[in-house]
């Protein structure tokens, strides 16, 4: 494992802080010093801002020093994901075609955890335009898991979540379109959180599928995330699709007991394909969820299996539209081709773009395609509405559902790269809640005997983010007891 | 086959994206075993499912009035042309579109 002397919480910054035991100047020095010894080993970060880091802590720092009360975030070290614009911060997507694209402006996302007092560190690797399961889709190399260097972090946020599970960050964003939070989590070994669709403003990051993207983040322990979900959650004017709904105070029911609590056991998310190993895990940690007092109730969710279908259909269709913008003229790349506009068009984008996102393109444009609209698109739109629907009857039984987050731990890498239909695979346990717009989250649960990390997936209804976060809080404090490693 | 060679060209060209030979030929297997994969959604009866393009629709939560027709200054377009890959002053510039 690459050494990380202490893992941060943020917790432990700001009573540090408080303390005066470390300055946020120090604590931003000493995540960069890991970073450059680190970071050419993982490639976690493809990019870092120092100035802006260092003018953040000194800003706590001075309000440390005039005794000031703190931000939430006061001097938490943060990554960001690198399909979240940063103003003035190389933002690339993990693409050749934005390799030199300066935002002009800052996400809603982070100008929210800056104004909370967060330092942001700097920029993670993903797979391209967040395209994969395993971040070896970054046309900047692939990440490497930090509990074992042989094998993949998991993707598409695969940067963000090596970034803090070794220690090079405090906590991280990242972004979740069909699995690309909760996956990387589970096989980084740390709480990841996809928020219910439309909870957290997408004003700023750069789009995948717009029904599908979500923001969320990758913490040590659930209680931050539910800190960092306080914090970026709520509407913004510039997101249209921003929920309206308030935000509760996550903080507030993360202690609650959870006695009592009906958690949905869907049969459909342990068929053959999984790990053993896996399997054993999650067995252990319902038990102990069992033990904490909660029920649980077998559920039928049928048309689980064909989300990965369904995904793949409405994802590739809104990427190629999303995608198009891409053209040499306003931002990132221009290659000239033969010097007509359409030869510009198409050479930028052809050799712009890696091979993944030029495979979801000609899916999504043929499925989109005259004669194939009604057997492709209108088929997966309907789909769609069966597999949420599955949710929704199933909320009417229960509180939560409960799942293995990947059938999988870490695989190794290149072990997956040549087969696209196996990696799409790598997301069946994650893609039907994507669909269904709900909330997740993948919280560690253990280790196979090869010291792999399992995730142990909690589902809840539209909004649902307090009880989510409720049952991952009561899980994470049990599970060294249930003899659960971490 | 699912897809054929000319359909990947066609599709490659309706999305401007150049492909060399090589790609052309391995596309069109990927996206045929994809495709293929695809298909198992024809045994899913939708004859009475309404198709779904916004998932929180029916809750009303999401966009449900527009805003105040107010306007609002936007002068960020020295910004957004310093990222252009070919700008002159106010304009982008692209290679000559209209013959003469």
């Amino acid at each position: 494992m690459a050494a990380s002397e202490k893992k941060w919480t943020i917790g432990a910054v700001r009573a540090a802080l408080t303390a005066k035991k470390i300055s946020a100047r120090e604590l931003t020095r000493d995540h960069y010093a890991q970073i450059e010894r680190d970071n050419p080993n993982l490639n976690a970060f493809l990019a870092l801002c120092p100035e802006r880091a260092y003018a953040q802590a000194d800003k706590i720092d001075a309000m440390v020093g005039r005794g000031a009360e703190l931000p939430a975030l006061a001097g938490v070290p943060v990554a960001v994901k690198d399909v979240i614009s940063t103003r003035d911060v190389t933002t690339t997507c993990g693409s050749k075609i934005l390799q030199h694209y300066v935002p002009p402006y800052d996400a809603t996302v982070v100008t929210r955890l800056e104004a909370a007092g967060a330092v942001i560190l700097g920029k993670t690797n993903c797979d391209e335009f967040a395209m994969g399961s395993s971040n070896e889709n970054s046309a900047y190399g692939p990440v490497r898991n930090p509990v074992a260097p042989d094998r993949v972090p998991g993707g598409s946020s695969g940067g963000s979540a090596a970034a803090v599970s070794a220690g090079m960050a405090t906590a991280a964003l990242g972004t979740d379109t069909g699995g690309s939070i909760r996956q990387p989590g589970a096989l980084c070994g740390i709480p990841a959180m996809m928020p219910t669709y439309g909870r957290v403003s997408r004003y700023g990051l750069i789009a995948l599928a717009s029904s599908l993207d979500r923001i969320g983040p990758f913490t040590n322990t659930v209680s931050d995330a539910a800190t960092i979900m306080g914090l970026i959650a709520g509407r913004d004017a510039n997101d249209s699709t921003s929920a309206l709904h308030d935000v509760p105070d996550y903080s507030v029911s993360l202690d609650r007991p959870v006695t009592g609590l009906r958690i949905g056991i869907p049969s459909e998310y342990f068929g053959p394909g999984m790990d053993p190993a896996v399997r054993h895990n999650i067995e252990v940690g319902i038990g102990s969820l069992e033990k904490l007092g909660c029920k649980t109730v077998q559920l039928k969710m049928p048309h689980t299996d064909y989300a990965i279908a369904v995904y793949y259909i409405l994802l590739t269709a809104e990427a190629s539209s999303n995608l198009a913008r891409y053209d040499g003229v306003r931002y990132g790349l221009r290659e000239a081709g033969d010097g007509t506009l359409m030869g510009m068009y198409r050479a930028t984008r052809g050799r712009g773009f890696g091979a993944e996102v030029k495979r979801r393109i000609i899916l999504g444009t043929y499925v989109l395609s005259a004669g194939y609209y009604d057997a492709y698109y209108r088929k997966g739109q309907q789909v769609r509405e069966l597999v949420t629907r599955d949710f929704r009857e199933a909320f009417m039984k229960v509180d939560a559902i409960l799942t293995p987050t990947s059938p999988v731990p870490a695989f190794k890498l290149g072990e997956r790269t040549e087969d696209p239909l196996a990696m799409y695979l790598a997301d069946i346990y994650t893609v039907t809640g994507s669909l269904a717009g709900v909330p997740g989250i993948s919280v560690p649960c253990g280790k196979t005997p090869d010291g792999l990390p399992v995730g142990l997936q909690i589902f809840g209804p539209h909004f649902g983010e307090a009880r989510v976060l409720q049952i991952a809080n009561a899980f994470e404090k049990v599970r060294a007891e249930s003899g659960l490693e971490n | 086959m699912k897809i054929t060679r000319e359909e990947v060209l066609k599709v490659a060209e309706l999305a401007h994206l150049e492909l060399t030979e090589a790609e052309v030929t391995k596309y069109q297997q990927q996206l045929d075993s994809i495709l293929e994969y695809i298909a198992k959604l024809n045994a899913v009866d939708t004859s009475k499912v309404e198709p779904m393009a916004q998932v929180l629709a029916e809750t009303n939560v999401v966009n449900p009035a527009m805003r105040e027709d107010v306007v609002i200054p936007c002068d960020v377009a020295k910004d957004v042309l310093t990222q252009a890959p070919d700008a002159d002053g106010k304009y982008f510039k692209v290679p000559k579109v209209i013959e003469r």
